[in-house]
């Protein structure tokens, strides 16, 4: 009985880690790349000083698309 | 072709893509699969803007990707003409561009036909008459038996 109730908290707490892991992965994720005429990207991550203006804009827009 | 035209089939062939609209340089909007298409121009119209100021000087900037949690919203820019999209979260980014770029081509606006001096019409060309059909040449009669 200790076993399986050990068991099932050790799944769930697992199941825990991984979802805060994969959620702080995609918050990571976020970046804004910029694509210029003669072939030159930028690729800004998350808190980059280009990318700290540009990634609440885009979120703006996305939820402004969800929404309506 | 029509821009709502062209957006409608970028959103059925893209399943990628959430929402669409194209507009021009001063903000106008073109088409839009958003009923609010004006806020969707303005914001990405300062988006565009915002992200122009990020490296001046330069060559000008013709596409942005940015990805957040919540999705991702794509911009690509051809001459006069704007179209911003929104997709889900970890699209295919070369896919989309690839569909918004086809989608601003076949938006562009056509140049103007030439006016072409109307050419006097052509009197609709007389019938043969028919030709005289020819007497039936007639049957060789078969000569009764003799028997």
């Amino acid at each position: 009985m200790r076993r399986s109730a050990a068991a099932i908290v050790g799944v769930a707490t697992g199941m825990l880690i991984g979802a805060a892991f994969v959620r702080r992965r995609a918050v990571n994720a976020e970046r804004a790349d910029l694509y210029f005429e003669d072939g030159s990207m930028l690729s800004l991550p998350n808190g980059s000083p280009g990318a700290d203006r540009l990634i609440p804009l885009a979120r703006r827009i996305i939820g402004d698309s969800h929404r309506s | 072709m029509d821009a709502q035209q062209a957006l409608s089939d970028l959103t059925e062939i893209s399943s990628q893509i959430e929402a669409a609209v194209v507009f021009d340089d001063k903000g106008k909007v073109v088409g839009s699969t958003l009923p609010e298409g004006d806020a969707f121009a303005t914001s990405a119209a300062e988006l565009f803007a915002a992200a122009e100021e990020v490296r001046t000087g330069g060559s000008p900037l013709t596409q942005l990707e940015i990805s957040t949690g919540e999705g991702s919203v794509f911009l690509v820019r051809d001459g006069k003409l704007t179209i911003a999209a929104t997709t889900a979260p970890a699209p295919t980014v070369g896919l989309v561009f690839y569909d918004l770029k086809s989608a601003l081509r076949s938006v562009k606006p056509k140049p103007r036909p030439r006016a072409k001096p109307a050419a006097p019409k052509k009197p609709p060309a007389a019938r043969k008459p028919p030709a005289p059909k020819k007497p039936a040449a007639p049957r060789p009669r078969k000569k009764p038996d003799a028997t």
